[in-house]
């Protein structure tokens, strides 16, 4: 059965491997994201690719009032929608992220923005009794690090957001995913050090579209990532504030 | 942007040069924002085309977007960095193939357009660039330029196997041809030398949209130059009947999964292989159906082939030598190569037509030999290309810099007649020299004639 499903930051490069794993499967797709330029570059290549239908349209996670206008658009384009996959986010830079308004624009893009959005999307799928929200967090939400702990307090955040969203929306047969991807070959790791066993963004994208046939509801990508955060979350405080992490 | 400082090479694994990388994910971030850039899609040219040592390259593997396909007229719209790979996935499902391919379908189409490649029907259809219908560049001083073989032609000629010393190849609009099956029809014929070989690759009767000769490096005397003769086609649907004739294969490609030794490729183990292959390929006299990926990417299936010439890696020497040279010419490349101790283990041997517009493209009317020269003894190799450069130009022909990692300055200047006229073109779109690489500093390429 096609599905239509709508996927907020498109241009992001796991964002790209979620289009594509829904669009082999006859999807129809509507990309969002501030870049429409991208955005219809993205689309065309996955009319080409795939024969499927695919729209655009402009969105801004750091502009919440428009979000109502910019869902609606979607749902009157779409004629409806059975999921939504949200791929924005922004790391920001931790040094910077000391002042407060370089902090408050990476809170804004990874957690306000989501909220706002989600908060719609929630009250949509509601509604219609079922569908599913794919929200793409991060394994920095799971414990604070000094390296990128603005953005991964945000992350950590729409992780339990989406926790408290999945519990709420269980019984009217709404999946909620919170999907926790590792080191992602994409722009934001490129060139990074430290980075090991770095997963391809297209396998992930395929990963998370296959999630939806799977029961987890808690998924990190590559799996292993699961058992890595696990060691992580159980250093004794004592000791982890001494790391340099 | 983001950058990475690390070693990269191209597909020959010789040389490798130090390069400071970035990886654009937006269209609008491909830009020349560094003193020194060269564009690098897949990697695929085997010597020193894709590298910058100390300077910048930009890697185009994710400005890969297929943007128009229409499949009423077979033209399609995608960016450089999409590989020909893809491309073949979206159009021969619909009855379209590729108008030239190189021996990869893992190249990008900006790559292809920046070497001019040719394929095994140059001597029907000429090289890439002449059914490229038009591109968007963009410039060194930042502007985006659309030219055609009718717009802004200079540039476009002087971009089509230009190296990427132009500009950066942004998008490109190619024709393509059309098939009636996904199924190649192929005819081998056995030469017992190079002159039957010759003769066979200019009959006629034999001659097919496709042509190509693998040759015996191994073999000497009377025999030199023995090898099979390749003709195919793209078959009709009458003769291919069987079911799905627009089936778009799609093999697993296996990964060499470890450098192979060095000795493992010694003159035993390769004339053994040659032996074995020239009796099986020279029986298939009847025509036989194939798979289009079989016949032009053989070597595709095997995934990082080149890691069998080991650590070290290998050349790859290909020239051209024009008609009424070729075949004396082709017995001097040939005897010595079997005479030194750098065996080769595919040698191609091709007819080539027409030359392109492209100014510095290689192919010229005549016959082009390609072989791999593994990496053991440095300088005895290079004595050998020294001379092979040598024969090549004694006989007018010249060497395919898309695979050249060894030719030098001098020679270049000789070998393309037309680099005067390239330079102006240059000068005129890139007068501070932006765009640049190690095999334009090793050839002086943006320099005085």
């Amino acid at each position: 059965m096609t599905r239509n499903v709508l996927i907020l930051g498109a241009t992001s490069a796991i964002a790209r491997g979620v289009a594509m794993a829904f669009a082999s499967l006859g999807d129809n797709l509507y990309l969002a994201s501030r870049d429409l330029d991208e955005l219809q570059r993205i689309a065309s290549d996955l009319r080409v690719r795939y024969d499927i239908s695919v729209h655009t349209g402009l969105f801004d996670a750091n502009k919440p009032e428009t979000h109502t206008a910019f869902f609606q658009q979607v749902v009157g384009t779409m004629g409806n929608l059975d999921g939504i996959a949200l791929a924005f986010g922004l790391m920001g830079d931790q040094i910077s992220a000391r002042e407060f308004d370089v902090a408050e624009k990476i809170i804004m893009s990874n957690y306000t923005g989501a909220v706002s959005i989600l908060g719609l999307s929630a009250n949509y799928l509601e509604a219609r009794k079922a569908g599913f929200i794919i929200g793409i967090t991060s394994v920095a939400g799971d414990r604070g690090r000094q390296s990128n702990y603005v953005y991964g307090s945000a992350k950590g955040a729409l992780s339990l957001y989406l926790q408290g969203l999945r519990n709420r929306l269980y019984p009217v047969n709404v999946r909620v995913l919170t999907i926790k991807p590792g080191f992602v070959d994409t722009a934001m790791t490129f060139g990074l050090p430290g980075m090991f066993l770095v997963a391809s963004p297209a396998t992930i994208g395929k990963k998370i579209v296959e999630s939806l046939n799977k029961s987890a509801d808690v998924i990190y990508l590559p799996f292993f990532w699961r058992y890595i955060m696990l060691i992580i979350k159980h250093i004794p405080e004592f000791i982890f504030k001494r790391l340099k992490l | 942007m983001p950058t990475l400082t690390k070693s990269i090479s191209g597909w020959g694994r010789y040389p490798a040069h130090t390069c400071e990388l970035s990886r654009p994910e937006r269209y609008a971030d491909l830009k020349a924002d560094q003193p020194s850039i060269i564009a690098r899609g897949q990697g695929r040219s085997y010597g020193d085309a894709s590298l910058n040592e100390h300077g910048h390259v930009l890697l185009t593997e994710r400005i890969n977007r297929m943007l128009e396909l229409d499949i009423k007229q077979g033209i399609i719209k995608a960016e450089a960095g999409v590989t020909l790979a893809e491309i073949l996935s979206v159009c021969v499902k619909h009855g379209w193939f590729l108008p030239v391919t190189p021996g990869t379908r893992f190249a990008s189409l900006g790559g292809c357009v920046a070497a001019d490649v040719h394929g095994k029907n140059h001597h029907h259809d000429g090289s890439f660039g002449k059914h490229v219908l038009g591109m968007e560049m963009l410039l060194a001083d930042g502007r985006r330029i659309q030219c055609s073989a009718s717009e802004n032609s200079e540039l476009f000629w002087a971009t089509v196997g230009g190296m990427g010393l132009t500009g950066i190849i942004g998008t490109v609009t190619l024709k393509l041809i059309p098939i009636a099956t996904s199924q190649i029809q192929v005819q081998h014929r056995a030469a017992g030398n190079l002159q039957a070989l010759f003769e066979l690759l200019n009959d006629p009767d034999l001659d097919d949209h496709y042509s190509v000769a693998w040759i015996d490096c191994m073999a000497k005397g009377h025999k030199l130059g023995r090898g099979v003769a390749m003709f195919g086609h793209h078959a009709s649907v009458d003769e291919y009947r069987a079911a799905l004739p627009l089936t778009h294969h799609v093999k697993s490609v296996r990964n060499l999964p470890f450098d192979f030794p060095g000795w493992l490729l010694n003159p035993l183990s390769i004339n053994l292989f040659n032996q074995a292959y020239f009796w099986n390929e020279g029986r298939k006299t009847d025509a036989f159906l194939t798979s289009y990926e079989s016949y032009f990417y053989p070597l595709d299936a095997i995934g990082q082939w080149n890691r069998m010439y080991g650590k070290r890696g290998f050349l790859q020497y290909q020239c051209v030598l024009p008609e009424t040279q070729a075949l004396s010419g082709m017995t001097r490349l040939l005897q010595a190569i079997s005479a030194s101790r750098n065996a080769s283990f595919l040698a191609v041997l091709k007819r080539l037509g027409e030359s392109s517009l492209g100014m510095l493209s290689f192919p010229m009317p005549g016959f082009t030999l390609a072989l791999d020269l593994p990496l053991h003894d440095q300088q005895a190799l290079f004595t050998l290309l020294d001379r092979l450069d040598q024969i090549t130009l004694e006989h007018g022909g010249r060497v395919y810099l898309a695979k050249d990692a060894h030719l030098s300055a001098e020679n270049f200047r000789l070998m393309y007649p037309r680099y005067a006229d390239w330079l102006k073109i240059k000068q005129q779109f890139d007068p501070a020299n932006v765009f640049n690489s190690s095999l334009a500093r090793r050839l002086h390429i943006g320099e005085q004639p």
